[in-house]
């Protein structure tokens, strides 16, 4: 892929450069961390000492401890996990489904049924978020998770991915299985699914990753603490506590701990999936 | 499609009921959670509605009443500003990032994985850190700005002339490492033997840019302004958590005074109206990248 001519800037001077412009942008997009992070471990009277200090002269570790307690962590926590997870094993497995439908299977209306997919690609949520309300209120489901999971369950987007994917497998191979009496959920399963791990991870990755940030949906259904996701939880401990801001510091920090694990073991994954499917930031 | 010819009418029926089996489970979601809500939504426009009490058919006055409603227009107005200068610095620095990673031969991974960061983190955990730079009077900028001889910095969010401009250099934070990575993808797929070419002959970097890499990219650049336009129209994270749309109205955007509208004040008929603005807005645009994908992008 990298071949050997490319656009660069050439001599020691144009190298020097760009490793200083981008040793400069790296600075840039971690010094909201670092900053987090030194706060959290500061008074609040030290917070907002300048210069910087960035290395605090005291580390209060205990912000952590009463954070945690003070946000009784466990439960947003158990929240979000189990609300993405469900919405992410749903949305995979419905969209599996239907792009296989879409890619291998010539039914009559298919491409009209496909374009309407497509088309609904531009719906915003905004505007089909009063009547999903309505009927989640007139169904008993607000302050649920089932208010989230259903919705999040069946994406078009998901669908289109995987479509793209499947219909880069050769023909040949499916049919060879048919010829030999394969059923065509096994070949799904046993063949198309196999070959298509890479998308699949990538797909789940950011189903994942959108729930597990999504702020407006929650704000919408979720009233009651014990129900709340992790984004919400944090903003109500924040609003609530204002004056706090090395507590919020380090809830912060703890909330973010699991997201930037994943993100270091899975970014080979996702930054290939948004090369490859260039959706959804 | 060539097996379709062949089939007869047997094994076109086994087909239909195959597909629209495998479909059913999204599809019947599809359908209830976004086809009849899409519908209901526009019928609900043309009501007067708190959701509660009946609904009171008004017919296209909740539209007309845009027109009319400053918070509206002021919404409109804040979106377009937003838009137009994140997409346009958002994708610059996009793009300059990704030149300068594809073209060191250490540390790429490190540089790539580093830059993406921001875009990973919830919002809402990465937010206070904005709300400590951004404090009226703590703000570490205004500090800085004051050892420098500025006696008078900038209150930051707590400025309604600067409110929008600290959201945008937040969302230019967030945003500008997703671009580099669809830009990168796109360098990876310049051949080199155009560079190659050029080098033979002899051309400058300022030439190789304009003549190859941008030409090149513009597949990529046109889709990526166009994905960038729509996300910016629907900003709410940003707005909701660092000001809630104010200080006055001054960065109450359109996504943000449709949340108000439908779950502050209860206004569905009138918030639906706004939804489908919105949706028109991201129809032309998406129709405007259908149409120009083949004029101005050279393949």
């Amino acid at each position: 892929m990298n071949g050997k001519s490319k656009l660069r800037l050439s001599g020691v001077a144009g190298k020097a450069f760009t490793y200083a412009f981008l040793l400069f942008s790296m600075f840039l997009a971690l010094v909201p961390f670092a900053w987090m992070v030194s706060s959290s471990l500061k008074t609040e009277t030290t917070m907002f000492v300048f210069p910087i200090q960035w290395i605090p002269e005291e580390f209060h570790w205990d912000n952590y401890q009463k954070a945690w307690t003070m946000m009784n962590f466990m439960v947003p926590f158990t929240n979000s996990l189990k609300v993405s997870g469900i919405i992410t094993v749903g949305q995979v497995l419905t969209s599996i489904t239907a792009a296989y439908a879409f890619a291998k299977i010539s039914f009559r209306g298919r491409d009209k049924v496909f374009l309407g997919y497509l088309a609904t690609m531009m719906v915003p949520f905004q505007v089909v978020m009063i009547p999903q309300f309505i009927l989640f209120r007139q169904a008993g489901l607000v302050n649920t998770h089932l208010a989230l999971i259903l919705p999040g369950m069946f994406s078009a987007f998901g669908v289109f991915m995987l479509r793209q994917f499947f219909l880069s497998l050769p023909d040949e191979l499916l049919e060879a299985a048919r010829i030999d009496g394969c059923s065509e959920v096994r070949i799904l399963f046993q063949i198309v699914v196999p070959l298509s791990k890479a998308a699949i991870a990538s797909l789940s990755i950011f189903t994942f990753r959108w729930q597990w940030n999504d702020y407006l949906a929650p704000l919408i259904y979720l009233n009651d603490k014990s129900m709340l996701t992790l984004p919400v939880a944090l903003s109500t401990f924040r609003m609530e506590n204002l004056t706090l801001y090395t507590l919020i510091m380090a809830a912060s920090v703890i909330s973010l701990i699991p997201v930037i694990v994943v993100y270091l073991f899975t970014q080979k994954y996702l930054i290939e999936g948004i090369a490859m499917a260039g959706l959804k930031g | 499609m060539k097996t379709a010819k062949r089939t007869n009418s047997k094994l076109q029926r086994r087909n239909d009921i195959l597909g629209y089996a495998f479909l059913a489970p999204n599809l019947i979601g599809f359908i209830v959670f976004t086809l009849i809500p899409f519908v209901y939504a526009l019928y609900i426009s043309f009501f007067k509605w708190d959701g509660i009490t009946d609904k009171v058919f008004v017919g296209l006055d909740n539209y007309l009443a845009l027109l009319k409603d400053s918070g509206f227009r002021i919404a409109m107005k804040n979106t377009l500003i937003y838009t137009v200068l994140n997409v346009s610095t958002t994708i610059v620095s996009g793009l300059a990032l990704a030149l300068a990673v594809h073209s060191v031969k250490h540390l790429k991974t490190l540089f790539r994985t580093t830059l993406f960061l921001p875009n990973m983190v919830t919002i809402s955990s990465i937010v206070i850190v904005w709300q400590a730079f951004y404090h009226p009077t703590y703000s570490p900028f205004s500090m800085i700005l004051r050892t420098f001889g500025v006696e008078n910095p900038p209150q930051w969010i707590g400025d309604p002339k600067w409110a929008m401009l600290c959201i945008i250099i937040m969302s230019i934070w967030l945003n500008a490492g997703y671009y580099m990575v669809l830009f990168l993808a796109a360098l990876n797929n310049i051949p080199s033997h155009y560079y190659e070419a050029a080098d033979i002959d002899g051309a400058g970097i300022w030439k190789k840019f304009w003549r190859i890499t941008l030409p090149m990219l513009s597949p990529t650049t046109f889709f990526v302004v166009i994905m960038a336009i729509i996300n910016s129209f629907k900003v709410f994270d940003q707005v909701a958590l660092l000001t809630q749309g104010g200080p006055g109205r001054s960065t109450n955007v359109l996504v943000y005074y449709i949340y108000q509208e439908s779950f502050t004040y209860y206004r569905f008929g009138s918030a639906s109206a706004m939804a489908y603005v919105l949706f028109a807005l991201i129809f032309i645009v998406t129709v405007i990248q259908y149409r120009g994908q083949s004029k101005w992008v050279v393949q």
